[in-house]
């Protein structure tokens, strides 16, 4: 899939188009799975919102690796031996989840539906959900403190427009 | 083999892949966005749980994994456009002497 693209690529651009690829087919998988919204949302969000943040940012920093530059760090190969050890260990629980016969493919799986998961998310989890929306204005607050937003507008201009409006 | 196993071994890869790009690469963005790509595999893994035995906490939890990774980026980019701003350069090698 597009996911091996993004390591081999150099422009972080066209890792960005790979991750767009990747998270669209993820989306068509969703949709596949029965749970639609949660397809919608991967669009929405992720490749509507997310990436073309990103997308603009590649845009807006614009700048040149060196022709020769190293693609890959110094920690290639610790790191290829942890993807390794990550793959083995998770392959191995998988592996073993499937020989001991977990009760897999209910009849009711397929039946998921918005409307108890409505209310399951807003009665059951409402903390949860307040607690993201306290999560989101503080992500506002701390990306707005990052950039060190000044807001200061001569007061005699201000004055002026004011007093010409 | 069927359906769910299938989709587990595909989230393992995404997540693995997410990892060794996160480890591996020295683009700022391009790490960003393989940690994108971990969030995605974990979104995988518990949207197969979800279908597998239909209850709909799976879904609560991959919704609160969006607002996690939307966070994320809202807070990682401005720090990144702060970083390229001072030095000019996405490498994070060129970023050695920070200090924590």
């Amino acid at each position: 899939m597009g996911a091996v693209l993004m390591l081999v690529l150099r422009e972080p651009m066209r890792v960005a188009l790979a991750l767009i690829t990747t998270m669209m087919s993820l989306g068509a998988i969703y949709g596949f799975l029965g749970v639609h919204f949660i397809a919608a949302f991967q669009v929405l969000i992720y490749v509507g919102a997310v990436m073309v943040f990103m997308v603009f940012v590649i845009m807006l920093l614009e700048v040149r690796e060196a022709r020769g530059n190293k693609r890959y760090s110094n920690l290639a190969v610790p790191g290829a031996m942890v993807f390794a050890m990550m793959v083995g260990v998770l392959g191995i629980s998988v592996w073993r989840a499937m020989n001991t016969g977990a009760p897999s493919a209910s009849p009711n799986g397929e039946a998921f539906e918005l409307v108890p998961f409505s209310t399951a998310f807003l009665r059951d989890y409402w903390l949860q959900f307040e607690l993201t929306t306290v999560l989101l204005v503080a992500a506002i607050v701390a990306a707005l403190a990052v950039i060190k937003v000044h807001r200061r507008v001569p007061d005699n201009r201000v004055s002026d427009r004011s007093a010409n409006g | 083999m069927d359906k769910h196993q299938l989709l587990l071994w595909l989230s393992i890869a995404l997540f693995s892949l997410g990892l060794l790009g996160v480890v591996v690469r020295r683009n700022a963005l391009i790490m960003l966005m393989c940690m994108e790509l971990m969030l995605n595999g974990v979104n995988l893994s518990l949207v197969t749980f979800m279908n597998q035995n239909g209850q709909p906490s799976g879904g609560v939890l991959v919704f609160l994994v969006f607002v996690v990774a939307t966070a994320e980026i809202a807070i990682a980019i401005p720090i990144v456009l702060l970083l390229v701003k001072r030095k000019r350069t996405l490498d994070l090698d060129a970023y050695t002497d920070l200090k924590g």
